[in-house]
């Protein structure tokens, strides 16, 4: 067969493909050809396979399924003559790969092939083998490699010994069979038997700590005599590079000694010299002397220290660094992050220098000297260093902002000396890049501002003024209208002025402008939305005369194609509008949030089950971002849940608002139920716990809103509840005048109903002329005999009561069991007061009622008073 | 020295040559290849000349209107002695294209990429003479050549 034959049609094949204008033409070529050669395949074509297979090649490199040709790589690998065998071995190693089933058919044509009489035809099977070879084959075929290492033509040892590497991979006990060849390989003189045979020397010493001992031992000073006499080499010109002796030699022998001298002080001791001389001699002027030198600085670096050895790499590192080739710079990047644990302060000298690369017009330059930067930074350099990367940030590509920016607020979380630096350099940010910050950045921030109580004020009239310039990021938005409805009252004020800050005007409209502006933004997404539509909500209490604007703000929603939107719009609208008394309670201040929480969740260790119960406090900020369905739930949840605040639970009063309210405006039955069959807090535990956290904390208040997630009368429901008509509060005998009027009468009458309250209204069980006390009940379901009752005291003298004790007696049929009371010190004039627990058991159940004697004893200006009394009028049911 | 792949492709981002050191299916290496071409044909002369991509570390060097590629392993082995021994040299990459193109020059005579295209075979023996499972095993350019010049000769 003539093989120029084959390659006129070959050539018109390409040239066709070459002449495609679109990809469908060539798609069409392809198909032809790939059907004329299937019909040669099948045909068993013997002419032109060879000119078949080349086409094939071709084709598979186009990117274009070749499977079929797979069968006549074999075919050509087992024909005698040499061009068949190369072209199919060239096949082979293309079409095929070691997963393939083929491959089993192709190990005795391998095993023939390595034991030819033709050298060439050797050097072709143990190319392929190298290449392709499985570890089945690796087994079958590794005698012959090794023999084969020894053969007398240096350009089959080379290939034996590149084979053997992957043989030794895939099956790494042989790995001692190779040792002792390999020994005597390092001591030739050709230069491709050296390079192979210390790169399979290196990948020996990888897999077993043997061989390493071994070669440690016995190559060591031989590769340093080796790399000295490159070194010192004369003029060879076929292996000379730009007047440099074989530098891939050079490079080899280097990786090598780097292996044996790591971690061993004798062998590193023996390669010293060799190093310092190739550190000094080899000229940097040369792409191939870099190189070198390049591999030379990282073999000092990983081999067991020799001070003076150490100084001149990072010397030649510092050279590279201020060189002008992109390509030596990037590169002493690399380096030096990996000086950076061996000598950090020597590294530091080059700072300056490194931070110049940040700001580099090259990607992959920036990209290495950031993250080199990254490392750099420590506590003492921190301040300097942000502040060159922020400014910086102004300035950076687009799509370098996101990477930089996590490095940046990395950096300041980690490293931050103190809470208003940290605020000041997120803020900045925040400005220039606030689009890049992931969340969890910005709710940390929101994190950290919770617990600056001092910097609240500063930190909202900082989050005013970049809000008016850095109106397009998402992220400053997001949190600047958070602390304004948080702190909006501070920015007024100019509460907490710190030295360095100017003072600002801002007037309550100028503020809700700001939400305004914000709302309406047609960038602004959900999150932004919703959170602008609390703040309003916040700032409505805190300005009560912008109080109609922002409701006016709020009404704009209402037809807002967003569910979410719409539905808190008209729920804030009512609560702004009926609501008054309790819209204070409702909007409170958030809770200082847990930075310790925080963080472990964000690195997960906290299992969110903990935030159902103990805190949805948790949730950040107000829950938006993590729930971004229910941001008011969470809302009111927390501040609701401000703990050890009884004064302040508007959730409560809610509560019970929401029990008298269902009460009245349901049937009769369900009242009566509630009222006789004292299930009525089941009943409101079904009807509430429609939506998000059980109510386990008594706080209903997510409840009511959940309610009219699902139900779309809550808005009439909220109505009612606010209608001026006091809704009916049956049968309970209240005593003691409480008007139970349960919107009007939040005021004036602290209520503090707990649990489940809304069955059984507080009473107030004493009054005297200085002291009242309040009983709430809730019952455990289980136990209808049990009745939890809380106490609370409070002081209607203008004194300070103190060692305030409150004792209480009961008849047999009844247990009592006294809890301690919150507090011994009773304020003056209502400001305060005690609560107190009492478990009391009713044995006659249903037959008789509570009642108790009680005595309290106080002291008055350090007098003794004593005060007894009877309670009777504890509703039977309980 | 952990080199992955090799490819030639020209200024239209076409590929002419490609040899993979390790399995991927077509599907893999078409998507692969046209990744990293838009990212180093897009880059200028003055940049570096490496790029790092997904798990690869692509130096790369262009002649005329011929992009020579070479993807090298981006990651270390993290055994406690082997400190760095896979990291790639990538200077002495950008040193091994240029022997490739000398070699190939001093084959075809200023190479182009139609000698590429029309004698991909040959194109590949050479490779095949320099580069073997990811390692190189010839560095001289006569001892590369011989092989194919000997087979010139005997056709």
């Amino acid at each position: 067969m003539n093989p120029f034959s084959s390659g006129t049609r070959l050539r018109d094949m390409i040239r066709a493909i070459r002449a495609c204008k679109t990809a469908a033409e060539e798609r069409a070529v392809v198909r032809k050809e790939c059907a004329s050669i299937r019909a040669a395949v099948s045909d068993n074509d013997n002419d032109y396979r060879h000119r078949n297979l080349a086409k094939l090649m071709f084709i598979h490199m186009l990117g274009y399924p070749t499977h079929f040709g797979q069968m006549e790589c074999l075919k050509l690998i087992a024909a005698p003559g040499f061009p068949e065998k190369r072209i199919g071995y060239l096949g082979l190693m293309l079409l095929l790969d070691e997963r393939q089933e083929v491959l089993m058919l192709v190990t005795n044509s391998l095993k023939q092939d390595l034991n030819h009489t033709n050298q060439y035809i050797v050097g072709l099977a143990l190319c392929a083998l190298g290449n392709i070879c499985s570890a089945e084959m690796a087994r079958d075929l590794a005698p012959e490699v090794e023999r084969l290492l020894q053969f007398r033509d240096p350009n089959v040892r080379k290939k034996a010994a590149l084979c053997s590497i992957r043989i030794v991979k895939k099956v790494p006990d042989l790995v001692e069979n190779f040792v002792n060849p390999v020994a005597s390989l390092l001591k030739e003189k050709h230069h491709g038997v050296l390079l192979t045979a210390m790169q399979l020397c290196a990948d020996l010493c990888i897999l077993s700590e043997e061989a390493l001992e071994y070669f440690k031992k016995r190559c060591t000073e031989g590769l340093v005599k080796v790399l000295k006499d490159a070194v010192n080499s004369p003029y060879a010109p076929e292996y000379d590079i730009s007047g440099i002796a074989d530098p891939f030699l050079q490079i080899r022998l280097l990786r090598l000694l780097r292996i044996l001298g790591h971690g061993d002080a004798d062998a590193s001791d023996c390669m010293n010299d060799v190093l310092a001389q190739v550190a000094t001699k080899t000229e940097s002027n040369k792409n191939a002397g870099n190189a070198i030198l390049y591999e030379c600085v990282e073999t000092i670096l990983s081999i067991e220290d020799s001070g003076g050895l150490r100084v001149l790499a990072i010397n030649i590192l510092g050279r590279f660094l201020s060189n002008r080739d992109n390509n030596i710079r990037y590169v002493a990047l690399n380096m030096l992050m990996k000086a950076i644990s061996v000598d950090g302060q020597a590294v530091q000298r080059h700072r300056a220098t490194i931070l110049e690369c940040v700001k580099d017009s090259d990607a992959s330059i920036r990209k290495r000297a950031l993250e080199l930067v990254y490392l750099l930074v420590n506590e003492s350099n921190v301040k300097p260093l942000t502040k060159e990367l922020i400014d910086y940030l102004e300035v950076s590509d687009q799509d370098f902002k996101g990477d930089l920016t996590a490095r940046i607020c990395s950096i300041v979380e980690k490293l931050s000396p103190d809470k208003l630096w940290y605020i000041d350099q997120m803020l900045k940010v925040l400005c220039e890049a606030g689009n890049y910050v992931k969340d969890e950045v910005w709710h940390a921030l929101i994190v950290v501002i919770t617990n600056a109580s001092n910097l609240h004020g500063y930190t909202v009239r900082s989050l005013y003024r970049a809000i008016q310039t850095s109106v397009d990021q998402e992220a400053v938005v997001r949190v600047a209208v958070w602390c304004i409805g948080e702190y909006g009252d501070l920015l007024m004020n100019n509460t907490g002025m710190l030295d360095l800050e100017e003072p600002i005007t801002v007037t309550e409209s100028d503020a809700v402008d700001v939400i305004e502006l914000a709302i309406k933004r047609h960038t602004s997404d959900l999150t932004t939305r919703a959170m602008c539509l609390i703040a309003l909500l916040k700032l409505s209490s805190r300005f009560p005369s912008s109080s109609q604007r922002i409701k006016d703000i709020v009404t704009q929603s209402k037809g807002s194609l967003l569910l979410e939107l719409q539905q808190r719009s008209i729920e804030f609208d009512s609560i702004i509008e009926k609501h008054q008394n309790l819209r204070a309670a409702l909007v409170e201040r958030m809770p200082v949030l847990d930075e310790a929480t925080y963080s472990g969740r964000r690195s997960g260790s906290v299992p969110a089950a903990v935030s159902t119960s103990q805190g949805n406090a948790l949730h950040l900020p107000n829950g938006v971002a993590k729930m971004a369905d229910a941001p008011l739930l969470d809302l009111l949840d927390l501040s609701v849940d401000e703990p050890a605040a009884p004064n302040s639970s508007g959730g409560n009063f809610l509560q019970d608002l929401l029990g008298a309210d269902i009460s009245s405006s349901s049937s009769q039955s369900v009242s009566g139920k509630i009222q006789a069959q004292k299930s009525g807090t089941d009943v409101l535990l079904d009807l509430l716990s429609t939506g998000s956290a059980p109510a386990q904390n008594g706080s209903s208040t997510p409840d009511i809103f959940s309610i009219s997630q699902d139900n779309k009368t809550s808005i009439s429901a909220l109505d009612s509840l606010s209608s001026p008509m006091v809704p009916p509060v049956q049968a309970s005998p209240i005593t003691g005048g409480s008007p139970m009027d349960l919107l009007d009468g939040f005021g004036p009458n602290p209520p503090v109903p707990k649990d489940n309250g809304p069955a059984h209204p507080p009473i107030v069980a004493f009054e005297s002329s200085s002291l009242k006390i309040i009983f709430n009940f809730s019952k455990e379901p289980e136990s209808p005999q049990t009745t939890l009752i809380e106490a609370n005291f409070t002081n209607k003298s203008s004194e300070v009561y103190t060692d305030f004790i409150f004792q209480a007696a009961v008849p047999k049929f009844l247990q009592l069991h006294l809890e301690p009371a919150s507090g011994n010190t009773l304020p003056s004039s209502s400001s305060g007061s005690i609560t107190q627990k009492l478990r009391v058991t009713n044995n006659q159940h249903g037959k008789k009622s509570i009642m108790m004697r009680i005595r309290i004893s106080y002291k008055l200006n350090g007098k003794d008073m004593l005060e007894e009394g009877q309670i009777s009028n504890i509703p039977r049911d309980l | 020295m952990g080199i992955r792949f090799v490819l030639m492709v020209n200024k239209q981002g076409q590929t002419r040559l490609a040899q993979y050191y390790e399995y991927l299916t077509l599907e893999e290496r078409r998507a692969l290849e046209g990744e990293i071409v838009r990212k180093c044909l897009a880059r200028n002369e003055q940049q570096c000349s490496f790029v790092e991509h997904r798990t690869y570390k692509i130096v790369y060097r262009r002649y005329a209107s011929l992009f020579f590629l070479v993807g090298v392993d981006n990651e270390e082995v993290s055994r406690a002695h082997t400190f760095t021994i896979m990291c790639p040299n990538e200077l002495a990459i950008l040193e091994f294209i240029h022997l490739l193109v000398e070699t190939m020059d001093r084959h075809f005579g200023n190479v182009c990429e139609l000698d590429i295209m029309f004698h991909l075979e040959k194109a590949h023996f050479m490779l095949e003479e320099m580069v073997m499972n990811g390692c190189i095993v010839e560095t001289s350019k006569a001892n590369i050549l011989a092989p194919i010049q000997l087979m010139d000769k005997a056709s």
